[in-house]
């Protein structure tokens, strides 16, 4: 027998189910007057810096159906590029926001500030970009991916550009809809299949 | 968020595979295309941390905390206890551990359960509880029931609970289940087979816990959880410290 490491390895995912609603976001399940509100209801507070922006979109399945079911969560810095708990954050700016597909029309909706742009190693950055997380009854293990913009500068930015396939790159990129607004959906499988990340 | 460094791969063999003809629904929800493999950035190795100041005293009591202490759940009381750990087997200071499940009849409160088996009008079904200085978190609760669900013919769950756990990074989002030891349902489980290899699924199983029991009051089942851990070099330690 070789040597033993003392590493521990991963406790396995498992879906989230149909109910995750219930344990992330009570409140907006009906689950009412357990907690005070839901978990990460606003990624910004009045007065956070930058551009207020929404996205809109949808989580469409193989066969082209929008989700009702899933539930997101987002990660992303201040306008200035910085992460909450990062030294001079914008206090205004949680970072971190839950949100679910409307269980009649399966449109997802977050207000939040444009991100800045982000360091990079050896002085390089990445370009402005929203961490998104996927979980739904029938996602196993849930699926990570990135929200970059349109009317960014994403030339360079290191993840984009490891995508060979121009069509490929832009599943990641949000449309400009209108002033402050943007739409990005998701498709889990087939034609214009979101890229998905393991990072 | 203090705590920054690259993070260790994920070994997607432990993890089940997004495409599980068992599990029917998985079969149009599972990319076809594989993931983009790249090493973790400042995005993944951030997150959001949440403060003691979030948490109602009643928040990890899933017996009392749907009517505020009003009046206890139906069922059978259990404390669930155990450690958030990394791949390094560091313990996970202070980060949130969410849990929800059906009721002692295995239903849901949700709209979609539509199961035979009554609401119980004084259980919500969901619980927080931020880890201590040593990694450790417990939930008193009652025992989940089975319940069936639309797949095959006659597919049932096991009992079981969710599990939502944050790291201090974002790349370390994990959502799983804890089944109880000795269940036999578990065996016939479609979701539980998504997870390939027996070991690992037995990573899930939570045992019988005689030591934190308390006589005349609850049994008690403990639950570890790994989270992803966070590559240190002593040639990185080293830089830093310059
Ligand atoms: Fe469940």
């Amino acid at each position: 027998m070789v040597q033993k490491l003392d590493t521990l390895e991963e406790t396995p995912s498992q879906t989230a189910g149909p109910y995750v609603h219930i344990g992330c976001i009570p409140t907006f399940a009906g689950v009412e007057g357990v907690y005070p509100e839901d978990l990460g209801k606003r990624a910004i507070e009045d007065g956070a810096k930058g551009e207020v922006i929404t996205i809109t979109g949808s989580v469409f399945d193989g066969t082209g159906w929008a989700l009702r079911d899933a539930m997101m969560e987002s990660w992303q810095p201040d306008a200035a590029g910085k992460f909450p708990g990062q030294k001079g954050a914008d206090p205004k700016v949680n970072g971190f926001c839950r949100f679910a597909a409307d269980g009649e029309t399966g449109e997802f909706t977050l207000k939040t500030v444009k991100p800045g742009k982000v360091p990079y190693r050896e002085g390089g950055h990445q370009a402005p970009h929203i961490a998104l997380w996927i979980t739904a009854r029938g996602i196993n293990t849930g699926l990570q991916t990135r929200i970059y913009f349109e009317d960014e500068d994403n030339e360079g930015d290191p993840l984009l550009s490891r995508i060979e396939q121009q069509h490929r790159r832009d599943t990641l990129i949000a449309k400009k809809t209108g002033e402050g607004q943007y739409r990005f959906d998701i498709r889990l499988q087939g034609e214009g299949e979101t890229v998905f990340l393991d990072l | 968020m203090t705590d920054l460094g690259t993070l260790i791969p994920r070994n997607r063999e432990i993890h089940p595979p997004a495409y599980d003809v068992g599990y029917k629904t998985s079969v149009v929800r599972s990319p076809t295309q594989p993931l983009l493999s790249m090493e973790s950035t400042l995005t993944e190795e951030t997150g959001p941390m949440f403060g003691h100041s979030l948490l109602g005293p009643l928040d990890n009591n899933l017996i009392l905390n749907y009517t505020q202490g009003r009046a206890p759940a139906v069922g059978e009381r259990i404390l669930v206890h155990g450690r958030v750990l990394d791949e390094n087997n560091r313990p996970q200071k202070g980060v949130l551990v969410e849990a929800w499940q059906a009721n002692a009849g295995g239903r849901y409160r949700h709209k979609k359960d539509g199961y035979l088996a009554p609401l119980d009008p004084n259980f919500g079904g969901c619980g927080r509880a931020l880890t201590d200085e040593n990694g450790y978190y417990e939930f008193l609760t009652i025992r989940p029931g089975a319940y069936p669900w639309p797949n095959r013919g006659n597919d049932w769950r096991p009992m079981h609970i969710h599990f939502s756990i944050f790291g201090t990074g974002f790349g370390q989002r994990l959502i799983s289940q804890m089944y109880f030891e000795g269940d036999p349902l578990i065996r016939n489980c479609p979701i539980a087979a998504t997870i390939k290899n027996r070991s690992h699924l037995d990573r899930l199983v939570a045992p019988l816990d005689m030591s934190k029991s308390r006589p005349l009051d609850h049994l008690a089942y403990k639950f570890d959880i790994v989270l992803r851990g966070r590559r240190q070099t002593m040639f990185e330690n080293k830089m830093e410290g310059m």
